[in-house]
């Protein structure tokens, strides 16, 4: 069973100058997919692009299936879809809980769903009426997460979660969001960390320059020689 | 017909004084895309400052130091100038509305000087009697006219030329990289802060000529002079012309200022008794209209700028767009 | 002194309820509002004219909640004030900011509240005339606090600063307790991240113009109330709003009313010393010793 089908998609910040050109991916349910690629290669755009952020110029997105091509972003979430961007991921001038009153804020049972989540994360729980803007790098990355999960999302799209982040904690991040999947979310990641992205992907996208080049299953992937050598071995293209 | 031929002359000269103070502002909205929103008081201050300089020394009055006439006009453009210096330094490091909120806030302020401080402006009743130049050695008024209107017309042709010269020099390249894309203009050296201050005050310093030109064709200043319209006239100038273009900030002067005449004039011989009361009300609401509108419509304005918008720049804005419905 | 500061705190209380909408949308839409004042004078109008209306159609309105001139007419005048500015900002929005902002920059916002202020000011002068108005034609008695030094105060002055206090601790009440607070609050930080935790955009900056106007609407009544109204009340409220915000820090609903009492107080103990007619000029001077010595405001974040 496929969650979301991207299909030939052209997107770009600006008309007639897109920066993704024609792009398709399938994620399977309760999977995690990857999508590695070097720098400027349109991964962020990609999934701002499926979250509604960016205008599409051309190409379908298809959530199960609904068409969301062109969908407000306030709507997504509505569809099913969630996502957390790379950075300025949550409102620092809020509360933790009010972060996540926010986002549930339609929902009817907000106040068990909240407390649902405080047991997922109790870091979270015990800081929960202080200010978002005191937490540590990586609890702001469970917060963000958190949001993202509260309205119970098929699909989830994770731009960057490790980035910034201790090697240590980034593995920790990232073993969170590998667990999201035994709860039969769908996860769509992109990555810079490489090693640590296929370690916990299931399946794996590399684009370059807005355009898909290999994928596969994560594992054939990362043992790969051609792709090891061209994206984990000599000639790298990734700042690690 | 004299008397019609007088009157061109007069809404010529006074047409041109206002083209003056379009190419100031054209220099700091269209060049710089700095946000002015208080033309009148740097205008004021050439006024102000000319007449203080220049005028007659009368009793009880600070000023009137009867200084040689170019010398007040000069120094009339030097205060504009260092009003507008004194602003920048103090906004330009900040977000771009803080200069529009200062230079509202001193043409407030001006005005409430210019009201109150009598030994310095003669209160509400204002400063009279400048000696106006060639006054003296022409003795008819139509003459006068035709030669005052030649020394506007030659001192806004020497602006349009220096500041022709100025936008094409570095300099000017650099105001305009600043201005499509401060980041990257920043990267390549360039300080973004000094140069908007000295387009600030080059600006500033035109619009005190303008200032000094129209005390020495009055020969008069007060409060009255100070009102905010003429910044909201200035301006409709400006855009109608098209900004970043001298051709078209030219043109929309002439043009505003001859639709404003017009309109006055038809207002008050052609409106019914009742509503000459509300004449100037209504021409207030036109210009107010006239720029809305032409803000929606045809941002533009009638002659634009030749050149052709960079990338950077449509990026920014369509980024921008993209996160506001 | 006393007296001076009491008084300032009155119109500081002003001040601070038209502020708070300018700031929000000044740190939302990123531009500076110049129609922003002509929300008070349309607010105070509004209520002007359903306060002559409404004692026409039930006279028993036109009496005084003694001590107080206002009446039963005048209250029910403020309430219809508040929706009808709301409204009536919402509208200006959708005809003028709304068709800008989708394809130039803030500063040709900028522009366009210049001229959609000439037009609203300009409009109620030939509705209303240019001259001044009350509201109520009763004199309103002073009490003597002390009289040495001399210090008076009208009970309308009390409720001014009662109702301004209510209104901004609902305010308080709304932005901290309801998720619409949170929302709202939310959009002020990142509009682009809200959008993503599921709020519209545009149903907030709706809410923000009708949370502006009604509170201007108060404010320009308030004035009204306590002064009299004439066609440049927004022009006169223009710079001390502007200058509210910035002493607060542009964004910060606490900072602009506390920069409004800042900025009332400031200008009473000023008008001591300088004479009244430098009082319009009082805004502009806070304004540059803020820029001098605190350019991000009171609470505001370091911009730049």
């Amino acid at each position: 069973m496929t969650a979301l089908v991207v299909t030939k998609l052209e997107a770009g910040y600006v008309r007639d100058l897109p920066i993704l050109h024609g792009v398709s991916l399938r994620a399977e349910t309760a999977k995690l997919t990857v999508i590695i690629g070097p720098n400027g290669a349109g991964k962020s755009t990609l999934i701002k692009a499926i979250a509604g952020l960016i205008p599409v110029g051309s190409g379908r997105v298809m959530l199960g299936e609904q068409d969301i091509t062109g969908i407000r972003p306030d709507q997504m979430g509505t569809y099913g879809l969630a996502y957390v961007p790379q950075t300025d991921n949550i409102f620092r001038n809020l509360s933790i809980r009010e972060n996540l009153g926010l986002v549930l804020r339609r929902s009817s049972g907000a106040a068990a769903r909240m407390e649902e989540l405080f047991d997922l994360f109790p870091d979270l729980g015990a800081k929960r009426t202080e200010r978002a803007a005191a937490l540590s790098g990586g609890q702001r990355q469970m917060l963000a997460v958190a949001m993202a999960l509260a309205n119970k999302p098929r699909v989830i799209l994770l731009d960057e979660p490790s980035a910034g982040l201790s090697p240590k904690i980034a593995a920790e991040v990232l073993d969170l969001v590998r667990g999201l999947t035994a709860q039969g979310v769908t996860v769509l990641l992109v990555e810079q960390n490489v090693k640590q992205a296929l370690r916990v992907a299931d399946h794996c996208y590399i684009l370059a320059e807005g355009r898909n080049q290999i994928d596969g299953p994560a594992a054939q992937i990362a043992a790969d020689p051609v792709v090891g050598e061209i994206y984990l071995g000599g000639r790298r293209l990734e700042p690690s | 017909m004299i008397g019609l031929v007088s009157y061109l002359t007069f809404f010529l000269t006074m047409a041109g004084i206002m083209a003056i103070i379009t190419l100031g502002l054209n220099l700091h909205w269209g060049y710089t895309g700095l946000f002015n929103g208080g033309v009148v008081a740097f205008f004021g201050a050439g006024a102000y400052g000319t007449m203080i300089l220049g005028g007659p020394s009368q009793p009880d009055q600070f000023g009137g130091f009867e200084l040689p006439y170019l010398v007040a006009l000069g120094g009339g453009v030097v205060i504009a100038g260092a009003l507008a210096w004194v602003v920048g330094l103090l906004t330009l490091r900040l977000r771009h509305d803080y200069l529009a909120i200062s230079t509202f806030g001193i043409a407030v302020a001006l005005e409430a000087v210019a009201r109150n401080a009598q030994w310095l402006t003669g209160g509400a009743r204002g400063l009279r009697g400048f000696p106006r130049p060639f006054e003296d050695q022409i003795d008819n008024n139509f003459l006068f006219g035709v030669v005052f209107l030649l020394i506007v017309l030659t001192v806004l042709g020497l602006i349009w030329l220096s500041i022709e010269r100025l936008v094409n020099s570095p300099f000017g390249r650099a105001l305009r990289a600043i201005r499509e894309d401060e980041v990257a203009a920043r990267a390549l050296g360039k300080n973004p802060v000094r140069l908007r201050l000295w387009s600030l005050v080059i600006g500033a310093a035109i619009m005190g000529a303008g200032g000094g030109l129209y005390v020495s064709y009055t020969a008069f200043v007060s409060p009255q002079d100070l009102l905010p319209i003429l910044t909201f006239q200035i301006w409709a100038m400006l855009i109608v012309g098209g900004a970043g273009n001298n051709r078209g900030a030219v043109l929309g002067a002439v043009l505003i200022w001859g639709v404003w005449t017009l309109s006055g004039f038809a207002l008050t011989r052609l409106a019914p008794a009742s509503m000459q009361i509300d004449a100037g009300s209504i021409q207030y609401i036109l210009i107010g209209t006239l720029i809305v509108c032409m803000l929606i419509w045809r941002p533009e304005g009638l002659l634009p700028e030749k050149i052709k918008k960079s990338q950077p720049m449509t990026a920014r804005k369509a980024a921008s767009n993209s996160t506001r419905e | 002194m006393i007296q001076s500061i009491l008084d300032g705190i009155l119109t500081g209380a002003i001040i601070s309820l038209g502020a708070i909408g300018l700031t929000l949308i000044m740190h939302i839409l990123r531009f500076a509002n110049f129609a922003y004042a002509e929300l008070l004078a349309i607010g105070a109008y509004v209520a002007l004219v359903f306060d002559q209306l409404f004692p026409v159609l039930v006279p028993a309105l036109d009496t005084a909640f003694a001590p107080l001139t206002l009446t039963g007419a005048l209250a029910l005048s403020m309430v219809i004030a508040m929706v009808l500015t709301g409204l009536s900002a919402v509208v200006i929005d959708a005809l003028v900011f709304k068709r800008i902002r989708q394809k130039a920059g803030p500063l040709s916002m900028v522009f366009a509240s210049f001229g959609v202020a000439l037009v609203i000011r300009n409009v109620i002068v030939l509705i209303f005339g240019h001259h001044a108005q009350l509201y109520s034609q009763d004199i309103a008695r002073a009490t003597v606090i002390s009289f040495d030094p001399l210090i008076l105060i009208k009970p309308d002055q009390v409720f001014v600063l009662a109702l301004a206090l209510a209104l901004m601790l609902a305010l308080h009440l709304i932005l901290t307790r309801t998720t619409f607070g949170f929302a709202l609050r939310a959009v002020a930080e990142n509009p682009s991240l809200a959008q993503v935790a599921g709020v519209r955009l545009s149903t907030m900056v709706a809410a923000v113009w009708v949370i502006a106007g009604s509170l201007s609407a108060v404010a320009g009544t308030l004035y009204a109330l306590t002064n009299q109204l004439n066609p440049l009340i927004g022009h006169v409220f223009l710079l001390p709003v502007f200058a509210a915000t910035i002493v607060g820090g542009i964004g910060s609903v606490y900072g602009a009313v506390l920069g409004g009492f800042i900025v009332g107080i400031a200008s009473g103990l000023a008008l001591m010393i300088l004479p009244p007619g430098y009082a319009p000029a009082m805004p502009f001077l806070i304004i540059l010793a803020v820029l001098l010595f605190r350019p991000q405001g009171l609470f505001g974040e370091e911009q730049q």
